[in-house]
């Protein structure tokens, strides 16, 4: 038999009382062996980070603690040892990395000395010692110049430098096991796949076992070895990533695998060459504008679009496509005037409504809507999921009594009780909020529909589900759409045509499957080949029609 | 509601504080039918201590009734703490709304309006005023308002500022919605709590400026404060030490008062920061 | 460009957001001058029991009173620039030279009231964030309460009653004892001794201020993120509280003690005028008697002044605390 770096055995960890259910995680087994990396996938609310923390000891006491079973890590039980010697295997032995590198690490405290105190704690050494150790570290997880980072805070490094100290950070003492805690899942996909890379490298070099939490299957055909699947705190199923992936026996991960969207590109549409949306030259500037009293220091100045000219055919999907900081976002709102660009035009069915005052422009508000990302952020906490819904035709001009029997209508069309109409908020899971979302935009009987990530805040069946009820809507409707996203294998699904963004500009516009078959802008070619999991042929994946 | 309450009455030191509310203002309330007499008068022999000579409090140098003007002062206490707290309120409403929500000049041009305002010591500032308009009711209201109103515009421009960009405030964009009504609408209420907490500590610190303005002798001449009870009794200290002492324990225990049911809304608003705990 | 250049264009530059401030309160208080009834020359014609019409009319023309009000305010706002700030028939002095004098033993409370009440603020607060839920955290908590929920000048009253007549540890009122003729270091010996109970009673108030702010802070540090991660590192608790927690809880706390200067002047004319100590707020509360507007006005314009020339101090402080900052 194999001896394991770590065994978890039977555990469970109690919630407080008054929780949806009594153990975040119930009877997990779990081991994990030196060079090895297990992938823990499951969808929010699975136990899959509680199931990490409690390997550290860091459960959220005194609400959520073990409750039975043990952690076996060489000889000894992390659930029982004394806190003493739990903090001397922190860091030293195992150590872990977190979701967001940003406030996972001390605001006010240079990188240098964060990296420092786990010499200072863990080992004796001297002080140029551990200075030289510290900047080898830094070069050795890629950071450029050092010596320069050792002296700079975490807000003055971008997102990926910030994990890439974290990972330095946890590999200080060369520890058995890292564990990573949905490491990669803040940062732009490119950002992603030289991290897991990195990660990979570092295990081959200090053969440590890698314990990595996720919800991404495409990373997970990445980087695992083994795969646990876990479900409101069960594991469902384990085995070697092949089986786990190609050859899913339990129905929860049948349904998970299957919906994963496929990078090959859906079968193509017939197109139109109607004209529904016309953008041309449109410019975006933030930032430069003198504060009152000239006393003020001028804001940075970031050019978000530029020079930006599209076509949005009727009925067709077009998706905009890039990393944060890319622009698309800023597009969509210029595009449907929630935001006043510097120049430029934008015309819907051919009437230019660049300069239109707040009055003309009501009728054409009503031509388009738009469908946001957080679920959570885009409904009024205080205001009836009905009169959310009945807002838009009753601003419209519509009667009460119309406008009410339209919301009713809406909440079956995108499948929703109707005893929904009543409620509040807070009362509804993000999916559902999503869907009221949908009937909110579709309130108004859009031509034009802008989605500015609508499904990226969810879980990937709840996804599914929802780019299920666009398209069905899409096709009902007759809309024609604009799909922002960052998301290729949702793009490569659901759009027609793609524009790629990347600092504000257009970078390659193309058919969907010219964009994945052949791109021919070499940062296309970049952020292709940086999607997680792309050598992973996902046979069980359902179309989505 | 019933929700709010549980959650409310959860915090003990909250449900203390609300009880002695209650009590301050049911003395204030009732205050013209234990006491008809105006406290001014003289009641009886001056410098009586507390229980003698029909005096359950005492009496000062000129034989006025303490316990008298204790109940006479509740209810000025509370109705300048009161009404002053809704003005600067709604002042600070105003300014914080438009500033926040439209930002740019209009918001740069306010907070510095703003910024003036606190910058000025806030009860040096309230003293000139009071000085200026000559003591009176409405002149100490006026004072307290103009400086507390500062502090509401600021927390209602914060929120202003974090709500506008909120996708749900978008969305009302898209439909068309005018600015006012999204403002009133659509974000106010999503910004009721943190208001209600702050006017809350807000009528507690308008209480304590009052009395201290009365202290200085820049109360009003013809009602009862608390402030000038004790500031007329001090010279007295050595001989008569009720007098100073039952009136400051009133203000102690209506401000504390305040101060925890204050809290104890906090709590019960802010769901987040009571899960810490 | 090296942190020390960059810190003095900081400075300079927030000194030149302060003018802006400071001329406001200036026309402001021309304002309040011309709100109040009468002007300087009314007062002065009081001051002389009588005066015929025509003396007055010639008076108004000599301090330009008969000036159309813009003219007024430049001609204000030139003499208050170069310092000077009007004239106190009551003291028979310029008020310039009367605001200087009393600065000095305002200064000297106010900075022992900060140190008293940051310092222990700071310290319980910590203290009873680390016992958190225990009687030490309970005490604490109280204690800050009810000194929050305290009008000043009754505690100075209190004080009073019990440390000066009671025990008759502190004298009652002064900042020193004239008559003694003190020199040196016993002079020194016998302001302190005077300032014991001024100093305390002012600074309860924001004692318990900092108390409850530096114990919500701590606790609000406590449950981020980064402390998930020191612990992760092996760090131990005390390093985790003294180094990573307490100096990012410090941050709100510092700010906190920059905005509350303006208050605690406030609070020092109340508590001068109970210990009679003789500083600006004693000083005030004098011209509040006699009606001296202009004095009043004086010193609320130092006092503003004062403000903003503490709060840049306080930035500067933060500037170092806070690298996110951005100072350039």
């Amino acid at each position: 038999m194999i001896k394991h770096l770590l065994s978890i055995n039977n555990l469970s960890i109690l919630l407080p009382e008054g929780a949806d259910r009594k153990c975040a995680i119930e009877n997990v087994n779990l081991t994990l062996s030196a060079g090895e990396t297990l992938c823990v996938v499951g969808e929010s609310g699975s136990g899959k980070s509680l199931t990490a923390k409690a390997i550290m000891g860091l459960l959220p006491a005194p609400h959520v603690r073990v409750g039975s079973g043990s952690i076996n890590f060489g000889t000894e039980d992390l659930v029982q040892v004394s806190y003493e010697r739990l903090r001397q295997i922190r860091g030293s032995e195992i150590s872990m990395i977190f979701q967001e590198p940003m406030t996972a690490l001390n605001p006010v405290m240079s990188i240098g000395n964060q990296i420092d105190e786990i010499f200072r704690y863990h080992a004796s050494m001297a002080k140029l010692e551990r200075q030289g150790k510290a900047i080898q570290l830094l070069k050795d997880v890629k950071l450029p110049d050092p010596k320069q980072i050792m002296n700079t805070f975490p807000h003055e490094l971008s997102g990926g430098q910030r994990q890439r100290a974290m990972i330095a950070m946890a590999l200080a003492l060369s520890p058995k096991i890292l564990i990573a805690d949905e490491p990669t899942t803040a940062l732009d996909v490119t950002t992603q796949a030289q991290i897991l890379k990195l990660i990979k490298e570092m295990q081959s070099t200090y053969n440590s076992g890698v314990l990595f939490i996720t919800h991404d299957f495409g990373v997970v055909a990445d980087i695992a070895d083994r795969v646990a699947v876990m479900q409101e705190g069960l594991i469902v199923e384990s085995g070697t990533v092949n089986q786990v992936l190609n050859q899913p026996s339990h129905p929860y991960t049948k349904s998970l695998i299957a919906a994963v969207p496929s990078l090959t590109p859906r079968a193509p549409r017939k197109k139109s060459d109607e004209s529904v949306i016309r953008v041309n030259r449109l410019n975006k500037v933030f930032g430069g504008e003198k504060s009152f009293f000239g006393f003020g220091k001028s804001k940075r100045i970031v050019n978000a679009v530029q020079n930006v000219s599209l076509d949005l055919f009727q009925g067709e999907t077009l998706g905009i496509v890039g990393e944060s900081g890319s622009g698309k976002s800023t597009l969509a709102r210029c595009i449907i005037r929630l935001m006043d660009y510097d120049d430029g035009d934008v015309s819907i069915n051919g009437t230019n409504i660049s300069k239109m005052g707040r009055a003309e422009m009501r009728p054409f508000r009503a031509k388009m809507q738009m469908v946001f990302q957080d679920p959570f952020a885009s409904l009024n906490p205080r205001i009836k999921i009905g009169n959310i819904i009945a807002q838009g035709p009753l601003i419209q001009g519509k009667s009460k009594s119309e406008a009410e029997e339209r919301a009713r209508e809406l909440l079956s069309i995108v499948g929703l009780d109707s005893k929904a109409y009543d409620r509040y908020p807070h009362e509804f899971s993000g999916g559902q909020r999503q869907r009221i979302g949908i009937a909110r935009a579709l309130a108004l009987k859009p031509e034009v529909l802008v989605a500015d990530e609508p499904v990226s805040a969810l879980d990937v069946s709840i996804q599914a589900q929802i780019l299920k009820l666009l398209d069905d809507i899409r096709r009902q409707m007759n809309l024609s759409m604009v799909f922002i996203t960052h998301d290729l294998r949702v793009a490569a699904q659901v759009c027609d045509r793609i524009v790629v963004m990347r600092y504000g500009k257009i970078v390659e516009v193309g058919t969907t499957a010219e964009i994945f078959g052949n791109p021919t802008h070499d940062y296309s070619k970049e952020l292709l080949s940086a999607v997680p999991g792309k050598g992973w042929e996902n046979k069980n994946s359902a179309s989505l029609r | 509601m019933i929700d709010f309450w549980k959650r409310f009455s959860r915090n003990r030191s909250a449900v203390f504080g609300l009880a002695i509310l209650v009590a301050v203002l049911f003395v204030a309330t009732i205050a013209s039918l234990i006491y008809p007499e105006d406290p001014f008068r003289l009641a009886g022999k001056p410098l009586s201590g507390p229980g003698l000579n029909g005096f359950l409090l005492g009496s000062d140098s000129l034989g006025r009734d303490v316990a008298s003007g204790i109940a006479h002062g509740a209810k000025t206490s509370l109705l300048i703490g009161l009404i002053a707290t809704l003005a600067a309120v709604f002042i600070g409403i105003i300014f914080g709304a438009f500033s926040g929500y439209y930002g740019g000049r209009i918001d740069d041009l306010l907070m510095r309006i703003t910024e003036i305002f606190q910058t000025i010591p806030s009860f040096v500032f309230a003293i000139l005023l009071v000085a200026i308009m000559k003591p009176s009711i409405e002149s100490i209201v006026i004072a307290i308002t103009v400086v507390s109103w500062p502090g509401v515009a600021r927390l209602v421009r914060a929120e202003f500022l974090s709500l506008k960009n909120r996708e749900f405030v978008q969305a009302c964009h898209t439909l068309g919605m005018s600015d006012l009504r999204i403002m009133l609408r659509e974000i106010l209420p999503n910004c009721l709590s943190p208001i209600i907490v702050i006017g809350s500590l807000m009528v507690a610190t308008a209480i304590l400026i009052e009395s201290g303005l009365a202290f200085l002798g820049l109360g009003d001449p013809n009602i009862m404060s608390w402030g000038f009870q004790i500031g007329a009794g001090r010279t007295m200290l050595r001989s008569a030490w009720w007098v100073c002492t039952f009136p400051g324990i009133a203000i102690l225990i209506t401000v504390l008062a305040i101060n925890l049911v204050g809290e104890g809304l906090n709590d019960a608003l802010n769901p987040r920061l009571r899960e810490r705990q | 460009m090296n942190r020390t250049s960059k810190i003095l264009r900081y400075v300079s530059r927030r000194l030149l957001q302060g003018i802006p401030i400071i001329l406001a309160i200036i026309v402001l208080n021309f304002f309040l001058l011309n709100l109040a009834e009468g002007d300087a020359v009314d007062v002065l014609a009081g001051e002389a029991g009588s005066a015929t019409p025509e003396y007055m009319d010639q008076l108004r023309a000599k301090f330009g009173l008969d000036k159309p009000l813009p003219v007024q305010l430049l001609v204000y706002l030139k003499n208050v620039v170069t310092l000077d700030l009007g004239y106190s028939f009551r003291h028979d002095m310029p008020v310039s030279k009367l605001i200087v004098d009393r600065f000095w033993p305002t200064l000297l409370l106010m900075v022992s009231t900060i140190i008293l009440a940051v310092g222990f603020g700071i310290l319980l607060g910590l203290l009873a964030a680390v016992s958190l839920n225990t009687w030490k955290d309970a005490i604490i908590t109280v204690f800050a309460l009810i000194t929050y929920a305290t009008p000043l000048f009754w505690v100075g009253l209190m004080m009073i009653v019990v440390f000066s007549l009671n025990f008759g540890w502190f004298p009652t009122s002064g900042m020193e004892n004239i008559a003694a003729f003190h020199e040196g270091f016993d002079r020194v010996k016998d302001i302190a001794h005077h300032l014991v109970l001024p100093t305390i009673t002012l600074s309860l108030f924001y004692l318990a201020l900092y108390t409850r702010m530096m114990r919500a802070s701590m606790l609000e540090q406590y449950g981020l993120d980064y402390v998930v991660t020191a612990r992760a590192k092996g760090l131990t608790e005390r390093r985790i509280t003294f180094v990573h927690v307490l100096r990012n809880a410090l941050l709100p706390v510092v700010t906190m003690a920059g905005v509350q200067v303006g208050a605690l002047i406030g609070g020092s004319v109340i508590v001068e005028s109970v210990f009679a100590w003789p500083g600006l707020g004693m000083l005030a509360f004098e011209s509040l008697f006699a009606r001296d507007l202009n004095l009043l006005l004086g010193i609320f314009l130092l006092s503003s002044a004062l403000v903003v020339a503490v709060n840049l101090i306080v930035d500067v402080i933060y500037s170092f605390l806070d690298p996110r900052i951005e100072i350039g």
